[in-house]
């Protein structure tokens, strides 16, 4: 099941908070009321529930039954589908930026030789060639 | 020796950025991102892919050009137009693939801050609209729940 590019616009606008991936990381632990989540924050309890909407709508929480407390609990599902799509296009940019190391380190050892050679000009040969940088 | 972490964050609905350290200054390390002899060592993507065309015209209003090839004889190609440049500091380039699937022009900011003789590259991928995003996770595999859990700690703390 693909899920649609609305749906991965909700999360990832949802995502975009501070205070909701704060509030996420919460619940990554447990399950949590409204009292609890706005209680770690400097903010009202209403202006939590604004936040807790958001990630309601875009489907990365959910509430429990319980009358009173309402829990809200994490949806793992389409963070999955969000973390899934950065990690793959990690993954690809960790192996391209490995690659750019080793090029760099290239660049590097030549240009000290370069220098070296420079240095060297003229000079009579020492025996032992010892160089720091 | 280990290498420095890759940091990937999305800090708008169509933009996405990665930040990476080199330890190399920015000079050589903006040589490496634009020099075609150097690019074509590097920017390969997945496994088993080689770059048999790279042509950079690198100046406001240039072209830049890229072709990659898998074993099987596929290819992808992509290209598109530098907006800035100011050497060793930013670079801007629109960039555009040639089936498409980005569903537009992306526009793409690099720049690159030295200290110490080490450079951080930050690249921002602006994507150009919504079909963008979708075509991006076309790309994407979904995949198993329990891994994601794993990768979650790293997207809050990101």
């Amino acid at each position: 099941m693909k899920p649609t590019s609305y749906a991965l616009d909700a999360t990832f606008a949802a995502l975009a908070d501070p205070t909701r991936r704060a509030i996420l990381a919460r619940l990554a632990t447990g399950e949590a009321s409204v009292a609890e989540l706005a209680e770690p924050f400097a903010m009202s309890q209403p202006a939590i529930s604004k936040h807790l909407k958001v990630l309601e709508r875009a489907g990365l929480i959910s509430r429990g039954r319980e009358a009173q407390r309402r829990p809200r609990r994490l949806e793992p599902r389409p963070l999955a589908d969000a973390t899934d799509w950065i990690e793959r296009y990690r993954r690809i940019w960790e192996g391209n930026y490995k690659r750019l190391d080793a090029v760099l380190q290239e660049l590097k050892d030549k240009q000290r030789r370069t220098v070296d050679a420079l240095v060297d000009e003229g000079k009579p040969r020492p025996k032992k060639k010892r160089r720091t940088r | 020796m280990k290498q420095p972490a890759l940091k990937v964050t999305t800090p708008s609905e169509r933009e996405l950025v990665m930040t990476r350290e080199f330890a190399a200054p920015r000079g050589m390390v903006f040589d490496a991102l634009t020099k075609p002899e150097l690019v074509r060592r590097w920017l390969l993507g997945p496994p088993g892919w080689t770059m048999p065309v790279c042509d950079i015209d690198l100046r406001v209003g240039g072209k830049y050009r890229y072709v990659w090839r898998n074993a099987d004889g596929r290819e992808m190609g992509m290209g598109g137009t530098f907006k800035e440049m100011v050497r060793p500091s930013r670079l801007v380039a629109t960039e555009s693939y040639d089936d498409h699937w980005t569903g537009g022009e992306t526009v793409v900011t690099t720049e690159l801050v030295e200290t110490r003789g080490k450079t951080t590259v930050s690249t921002t991928v602006r994507y150009a609209t919504r079909e963008a995003r979708d075509a991006a996770l076309k790309m994407g595999a979904t995949k198993g729940l329990e891994a994601s859990y794993v990768r979650l700690d790293e997207l809050l703390t990101a």
